[in-house]
């Protein structure tokens, strides 16, 4: 590569990268009305859930689980772009990692916030949603550990707890050199953030240690994560979802959409705040390489999966395989081979046609496929249990497709705001060695 | 010695009559969920007769089967839950206390009989059945999981009387509204640990077989049928 950042007078590296900071366009503030709409909208549907009941969804028996856990698992998964990508590159000390890692790690925390609101927003009682916490209460009575859905507090938690502080150690040095800042509030919240940060040698120690004990952390953290929520599913006698793979199955799905995510938003931030000199073709190169890996993986564990199932010829499992397959899910489940390994296969697997176009356009078939992945996963099992008197189908309501989509809006809005607030890039990354500085 | 209740029903009894279906409705404050939810699958049958049918059309036989909780010894709804709304009690019972649960479905996706329903509205009773209440059952809220208890609440005013009474709970004196409304007599209740018990002698019978049992969940409803 001709042109990586590095070879820039730092003093023009802040300022390209500190300028998003000021200024509001007419296209943000369109952008933000527009998503803030869309959350509020899904409130006012959530807000009729809490009042009239679950009744309100496409839910019904024995379809207890639809579109909410899907998007719990989706999320969770997107969740493992930032961290997960961030840690294994801070861990190799891949020096391209630089312009990626901030970008990254803050879709994780703002993915983790919302993933974290389905497993409320499915509860029957959601209001309720605190007495899954181990607290001494009125009723005496601790939760259950042995419910994976207690692994999943736990676990989820734990990880976005790990994975803010993982975004917020790296942010100290740049809200520092913003303590400076002209306007009062920006000027008392960064200086506020820095915690005081004078950039003296034992700091810089103290972050250093920091940073590589967090990655070491919330690598493990992450895979079991995901391996956690894999196991609400596997944990169970239901057909094809009782399945030993399911963990490292969920892993891989994660990072793979989490890869995708990264990409797309990636190249958002590229052309609308012209980071073009930072995000190159490097960058994206690199990460769709990733990215194709992850896509044959997935669908080496997708085959594993269902050929053992079609050879082992079990009837309660051959139910919900031939639904997938065969029947109603069919055009779904072909999509998402379609969208999740053909494509990649094709647009990043031939490299004459690898560019950042294609990139994000295979990006954004993964996120359709991943999500479908889950939608494939959870639906047909329950739609089709062993006792077959008990099959049904399941549509989602209007309240659980407004709820989706404000989540994707919240997810723009909250992205939106952050990179407003800090700079998106970590700016002292750049900063020449002290020793090279002349 | 502890008591462990159970059921054996004789398929080759069952006329698929449904009065087991009603009857349960009426001793347990069953909701009525209206021909709209019934038809999305959001009825509440904490019993319901499955329905079979064997040979091609014309010669077809039906076969009814009542499906209930199974109270399973080793019940896979049990574990699953996070905040100990179901569990087992000391006679076996499997039981669901309702002001524990958030309604996170998971008892339901992994109940293998299906058999667990869900209030998803506050409960409803059309004009005058909401007078009918039975005073012994608590009525459920809106969000909580529900289903089948073996009429606890009659398990529990028998043993009352007859320590009142100052006699022992014999064999037969307890029985579930199901059993007690069922014409053809195709339904026993007892005690399985109690080798005299006739639901104990029927579940040693040739006939006896227990739903979905490779699953190794050890129902304590046992089907009678002849085999093929």
């Amino acid at each position: 590569m001709a042109t990586t950042p590095e070879l820039l007078p730092y003093g023009r590296i802040r300022e390209d990268l500190f300028r998003p900071l000021s200024g509001v366009s007419r296209n943000y503030v369109l952008a933000t009305v527009v998503a803030f709409v869309i959350g509020a909208a899904g409130l006012v549907a959530w807000g009729h859930q809490l009042r009239s009941g679950m009744g309100v969804t496409g839910l019904r028996r024995p379809v207890f689980w639809g579109f909410y856990l899907v998007n719990f698992v989706f999320w969770i998964g997107i969740s493992h772009a930032g961290t997960l990508i961030s840690a294994i590159l801070r861990l190799t000390d891949a020096a391209w990692r630089k312009p990626v890692t901030r970008a990254a790690e803050a879709i994780t925390v703002f993915a983790l916030m919302i993933g974290a609101m389905f497993p409320i927003i499915h509860l029957g009682r959601g209001w309720l949603f605190y007495w899954l916490f181990p607290y001494p209460n009125g009723r005496m009575l601790w939760p259950n550990f042995r419910s994976p859905l207690l692994w999943d507090v736990t676990a989820i938690t734990t990880y976005l707890t790990g994975s803010v502080i993982y975004l917020y150690l790296p942010l100290i040095p740049d809200l520092a050199q913003l303590a400076e800042h002209r306007t009062l509030w920006r000027r008392t919240l960064y200086r506020t953030l820095s915690l005081g940060w004078t950039g003296s040698d034992r700091e810089w120690h103290a972050l250093e240690r920091a940073m590589k004990l967090m990655a070491g952390m919330i690598l493990a953290v992450a895979v079991s994560v995901h391996t956690v929520v894999a196991w609400d599913f596997a944990m169970t006698v239901a057909p094809m979802w009782h399945s030993t793979i399911f963990g490292p199955y969920f892993v891989t799905g994660a990072i793979f959409s989490g890869i995708a995510a990264l990409i797309v938003v990636l190249a958002a931030l590229r052309k609308i705040l012209h980071l073009e000199f930072y995000l190159t073709r490097h960058h994206f190169n690199n990460l769709a390489k990733l990215l194709l890996l992850m896509s044959l993986l997935w669908f080496y564990f997708t085959m594993a999966e269902n050929l053992t199932v079609w050879y082992g010829n079990d009837p309660g499992e051959m139910a919900v395989f031939a639904a997938r397959t065969r029947a109603r899910y069919a055009p779904y489940f072909w999509t998402m081979v379609l969208l999740n390994f053909v494509v990649p296969l094709v647009l990043l697997g031939i490299r004459r046609l690898r560019t950042i176009r294609t990139a994000t356009i295979a990006s954004a078939c993964v996120l359709v496929g991943m999500w479908l992945e889950r939608y494939l996963i959870i639906v047909p099992t329950l739609a089709n249990p062993r006792l077959a008197s008990a099959s049904s189908t399941y549509t989602p309501s209007w309240v659980e497709l407004a709820i989706t989509a404000a989540t994707f809006a919240a997810m723009v809005m909250l992205y939106m705001v952050f990179s407003k607030l800090f700079p998106i890039i970590a700016v002292w990354e750049f900063k020449p060695h002290p020793l090279e500085e002349e | 010695m502890e008591r462990r209740w159970g059921m054996t029903i004789d398929l080759d009894r069952c006329t698929g009559c449904q009065a087991c279906v009603v009857a349960c409705h009426a001793e347990n404050n069953l909701p009525v969920s209206g021909p709209v939810e019934a038809a999305k699958g959001r009825a509440v049958h904490w019993i319901r007769v499955d329905r079979y049918y064997e040979g091609t059309f014309p010669d077809v036989k039906v076969k009814y089967m009542p499906v209930m909780c199974q109270h399973c010894d080793d019940a896979p709804c049990e574990p699953v839950c996070p905040v100990y709304a179901t569990y087992h009690n000391a006679e076996g019972l499997n039981v669901q206390v309702y002001n524990r649960c958030v309604g996170t479905f998971y008892c339901a996706n992994n109940c293998p009989y299906t058999v667990r329903y869900f209030n998803w509205f506050e409960p409803e009773w059309p004009e005058p059945l909401q007078l009918h209440h039975n005073p012994d059952v608590a009525v459920r809220p809106g969000g909580v999981m529900e289903k089948c208890t073996f009429c606890i609440q009659r398990i529990k005013r028998t043993k009352q009387d007859a320590a009142q009474e100052g006699r022992p709970v014999v064999d037969g004196d307890v029985q579930p509204a199901c059993v007690q409304s069922c014409p053809a007599e195709a339904m026993t209740f007892g005690d399985l640990n109690d080798p005299n018990s006739k639901v104990s002698r029927l579940a040693e019978s040739g006939r006896a077989t227990r739903l979905l049992e490779e699953l190794g969940t050890k129902p304590k409803v046992i089907y009678l049928q002849r085999g093929k």
